[in-house]
């Protein structure tokens, strides 16, 4: 029949008796470190740092009689348009009636607007009259259209500070490129 | 010659210190993330160069949600009483001051802004509101609502902020610039999420030569 040990642990074992080995009460912490150390890292690289910024915009004084206000040079001036769809579009000087010089560009990527402005910049250098200032004349005229959204605008705005372009204004589209934009457009292949 | 033999050391190290400092780590920065509130207008802003960070106290900020409707926010509860009160005067609106001065925002015009203010302030969502409306010329509310809030910061500085939505259209933009013209509010701030100069353009070229950008 089989015994029951029933004795108690009290009990003195006998000589031929081997003691239980002690188990060591160390744990190996090499993967809790390991975890610990994931943790951060998952929470640094997951926690955004960023506070909004704020982006400075000073309007013009409407007030100002048209006399008063500062024309700008037809070789200096460019004029971006915002349309639908992130479609954008700008002409140099003035708006030629049958609107040939009515150029699209982009945001970003090949035609971008970015270099649009830049080479405006060199040529407005080239033929700079005052050497100590030479991008006095360059002025880049902003006209949003109804269709573009805010983004667009700040897009724009940032691309003025982007490329250091001193004298901007934001100003009012005029009809006929308000119609000149939707045509466009209408006409434009989305990419 | 017998060599002394060198007694065999064990490579295995203690890490109940690396341990410690790694849960400390962590539990640091949990506790010292703040987490973003929850919005009552959601609002994806833009991103931009600037790099100054927008004032968090003290503001008056006009939100543009990304179906173009616009809200007002005015941080000061002092400000906010004296809002309501010349409002009441100039347009005898019989807004209820102490109902104003716990609103957190305003979105609402002038003929509805009393059932406005009596909608409990977790029910107030961007979504379920009209908006103040600016967006046609003729009754652009706002521009009242600007002059009052001129009114109640004169003489003080004012930290003007805009903050609009990705999706927004254009007229509603305008309608905010317009307000402000028409108060001869010529400097505001727009709120944007930061973004780096792009390499290799003139202000990145600027920023890395070490000159102080100022906008």
């Amino acid at each position: 029949m089989a015994e029951l040990d029933t004795s108690g642990g009290g009990h003195k074992k006998g000589p031929g008796v081997k003691k239980g080995k002690k188990l060591s009460t160390r744990v190996d912490l090499t993967p809790m470190v390991d975890l610990g150390f994931l943790l951060i890292t998952f929470f640094i690289f997951t926690t955004t740092m960023s506070q909004p910024t704020a982006m400075k915009l000073l309007l013009p004084d409407d007030k100002v009689k048209p006399e008063e206000q500062n024309k700008a040079k037809e070789s200096g001036a460019l004029t971006i348009l915002m349309g639908a769809d992130n479609h954008l579009y700008y002409y140099e000087g003035q708006l030629k009636p049958d609107a040939s010089n009515f150029l699209s560009a982009s945001y970003n990527g090949e035609n971008s607007i970015r270099d649009v402005i830049l080479k405006k910049k060199a040529y407005v250098r080239s033929i700079a009259t005052d050497p100590n200032d030479p991008e006095h004349d360059l002025v880049v005229v902003i006209k949003p259209s109804q269709y573009c959204n805010y983004k667009n605008v700040i897009d724009i705005l940032d691309e003025m500070s982007i490329n250091v372009v001193k004298k901007f204004a934001l100003v009012d589209i005029f009809d006929i490129e308000e119609q000149l934009v939707k045509k466009s457009d209408e006409s434009a292949v989305k990419p | 010659m017998g060599r002394a033999k060198l007694p065999r050391k064990s490579t295995t190290i203690d890490m109940t210190a690396m341990c410690d400092v790694a849960f400390l780590l962590l539990s640091f920065f949990i506790l010292t993330t703040k987490f973003k509130p929850a919005e009552a207008i959601a609002v994806t802003t833009p991103s931009s160069v600037a790099s100054k960070v927008a004032p968090n106290k003290d503001f008056v900020l006009i939100t543009i949600d990304k179906d173009g409707k616009v809200f007002l926010t005015i941080d000061d509860k002092q400000k906010r009483e004296l809002v309501a009160n010349s409002l009441n005067t100039a347009k005898n609106l019989g807004i209820d001051v102490a109902k104003f001065r716990s609103a957190n925002f305003v979105g609402a015009p002038f003929s509805g802004l009393n059932s406005f203010l009596s909608i409990s302030e977790e029910n107030r969502k961007g979504n379920l509101l009209p908006g103040i409306p600016c967006k046609d010329s003729t009754n652009n509310e706002l521009i009242v609502w600007m002059q009052a809030v001129n009114e109640a910061y004169a003489g003080a500085k004012m930290d003007l902020l805009l903050k609009g939505d990705n999706l927004a259209k254009y007229p509603s933009f305008k309608g905010v610039l317009t307000a402000f013209k028409k108060n001869n509010i010529q400097k505001f701030q727009m709120v944007t999420n930061p973004e780096n100069a792009p390499v290799g353009s003139e202000l990145y070229k600027k920023s890395m030569s070490g000159e102080k950008m100022d906008n």
